[in-house]
């Protein structure tokens, strides 16, 4: 389908540009245009930054990210993304196999709500985090009489993050789920497999590839989040600094060296991330 | 992204279950609320509920802590009021930009061919891919006062406008992309033989076909516009009254302890992008019936 429809346009492609001079010349201002565009907006500006961080070798990159600080900041991050990624992902796929392979009133609302992350500010989410587990709230108050902080420490990072990137493993995994059917599963069932057994050797090996596009883009967006743990956090350098709070922190208090180098550690990053979803992405 | 989603599946679930026919199946297969479907619900709405909806209901219920008065009075104060309108129109304009350039550059990625056209394709998500405050910062190197264009945008609006449209960018060309792809091209050659320009094909035939989409990608784009916080952080300096956003202006809010006031300019945010994402289903609705 998709494949015959390509064809079709690129067939036509042919056709009109040897045929269509006048739409040739339509055709070249609209390239232009779109790959002017984003050639500023996006290309320029991040290839700047990269060919500042190396402008003087690798010496000075490496050196300003192996700092005591930078490393700090490394592990912080590393912890907080680790956990939001391993709860997103169990909730990820619980969720979805809620929303497609059972029946209950209140599906579409419960769809919704785990969208709405979506349509939440960062500083909001952050504010929101506050509110319930700050030290003045009841619960957060009772949360620390136990011992367990959770604002400007690692839990409330945490809860965050998973704020934040909640809905995407659902959503990468919820299509994947719909388009298998149950059939296999109910084969399995019927040939006496259990839950565990099914899920396992069946369910899993079919939505593989879609988890693992959930997983990437919720690990990039987990390592990425600035706003929600800039709020939650307390910003304090060396306890509770992530890489993005890093990246503020240093480029304020005029260390551009410090602050090109982790942006271009993210930006790295984040291109891994984009070839990786874009191997993963399912094919429609 | 997901928001249409959620009601489509959640729709073809149903019906799916609904025109099983025989009856035995039919029930087996509805596992009507049986124990699992119970315990998976609950454990969901508990762990929702802890994470996400008791938390921003607090946000909604702290903003009407002081009464009415009091919530008039935080969002109409002139630095939260101008940081309001500031966000509201400064997003309004960044989501028209990407209405037209989104359209643009979908149909390109679509209709046109040329070396490096792949490429292209994958950069166009690299604003979901990259930390916002990344963004900020790479804006304010080529933009800012060291900028090597000559081009300093740094504390005004328009350095704003940039990091909005940064981060925006791929909502409407990812929603346009594949409705121009499962675009059937018979009418548009049947148009074109009956003899009307390209012009002519491409507002009557193609472009309706298309509002639904861009329109989407529009809402969403808004949406995340209004809330956008880390990429406007370096570029806009933060001067209140100016280029201050609303997202920042809360920011201020809670370092200062004034958590009620924060609360109040949270909660005018949420109510805009929720009648946003209520307009997007909507026209979601409206695509679908059309199509």
């Amino acid at each position: 389908m998709a494949d015959s429809a390509k064809n079709n346009v690129e067939h036509d492609v042919e056709h009109d540009v040897t045929h269509d001079t006048k739409h040739g010349v339509a055709r070249y201002v609209l390239r232009t245009t779109a790959v002017a565009y984003l050639f500023f907006l996006l290309v320029l500006p991040v290839g700047l930054i990269v060919w500042r961080t190396f402008g003087d070798g690798l010496g000075p990159f490496l050196e300003a990210l192996t700092s005591p600080s930078a490393l700090h900041a490394f592990r912080v991050t590393l912890v907080v993304a680790l956990w939001a990624v391993v709860l997103n992902t169990v909730f990820g796929v619980g969720a979805a196999l809620l929303l497609v392979r059972h029946d209950f009133p209140g599906k579409r609302l419960l769809g919704a709500f785990i969208d709405l992350p979506m349509a939440v500010s960062p500083v909001v989410v952050g504010l929101a985090l506050i509110l319930l587990y700050g030290r003045f709230s009841p619960v957060g108050g009772l949360l620390e009489s136990w011992g367990l902080q959770v604002i400007f420490s690692t839990p409330g990072m945490v809860l965050a993050t998973v704020f934040v990137a909640l809905p995407l493993v659902v959503r990468s995994v919820v299509p994947v789920l719909e388009e298998l059917g149950d059939e296999q599963e109910q084969a399995a069932h019927t040939l006496g497999a259990s839950r565990l057994q099914t899920f396992l050797r069946i369910t899993l090996p079919g939505i593989r590839s879609a988890l693992a596009y959930g997983v990437v883009l919720c690990l990039a967006r987990s390592l990425g989040e600035y706003g929600a743990v800039a709020v939650v956090s307390g910003r304090l350098v060396d306890q509770t600094q992530t890489l993005t709070l890093f990246v503020e922190e240093r480029f304020q208090n005029f260390d551009q060296p410090a602050a090109f180098a982790a942006s271009t550690a993210l930006a790295l990053l984040a291109v891994v991330t984009l070839l990786l979803t874009r191997l993963l992405r399912p094919k429609d | 992204m997901g928001t249409p989603d959620a009601y489509g599946v959640a729709m073809t679930a149903e019906t799916a279950t609904r025109t099983a026919p025989p009856p035995r199946a039919g029930a087996r297969r509805r596992r009507r609320f049986s124990g699992g479907t119970a315990l998976g619900l609950g454990s969901a709405v508990l762990y929702l509920s802890l994470i996400v909806l008791i938390p921003l209901a607090l946000v909604v219920v702290r903003s009407a802590d002081e009464g009415p008065g009091y919530f008039w009075r935080a969002v109409t104060t002139p630095d939260a009021w101008a940081a309001l309108t500031l966000t509201i129109g400064a997003s309004a304009v960044v989501a028209l930009v990407n209405l037209v350039l989104g359209t643009l550059i979908a149909w390109v990625l679509v209709r046109d061919r040329f070396p490096g056209k792949a490429i292209v394709d994958t950069l166009i998500d690299l604003p979901f891919a990259l930390p916002t405050i990344v963004a900020g910062l790479v804006l304010l190197a080529l933009y800012g006062p060291e900028s090597p264009l000559g081009l300093n945008l740094a504390y005004s609006r328009a350095g704003v406008g940039l990091a909005l449209l940064f981060v925006t960018l791929p909502f409407v060309v990812r929603t346009v992309q594949p409705v121009l792809i499962e675009l059937d091209r018979d009418m548009e050659q049947a148009a074109a033989s009956l003899g009307a320009s390209p012009f002519q094909t491409f507002r009557r035939i193609i472009l309706p076909n298309l509002v639904p989409a861009m329109l989407s990608g529009t809402a969403l784009a808004f949406t995340r516009a209004i809330s956008e916080f880390g990429s406007t952080v370096l570029i806009s300096g933060n001067l209140p009254f100016k280029t201050q956003v609303a997202a920042v202006n809360i920011f201020s809010q809670i370092e200062g302890d004034n958590t009620t006031g924060a609360a109040a300019i949270s909660t005018v945010l949420l109510v805009v992008a929720l009648v946003a994402l209520l307009v997007l289903d909507l026209l979601q609705r409206w695509g679908s019936r059309r199509g």
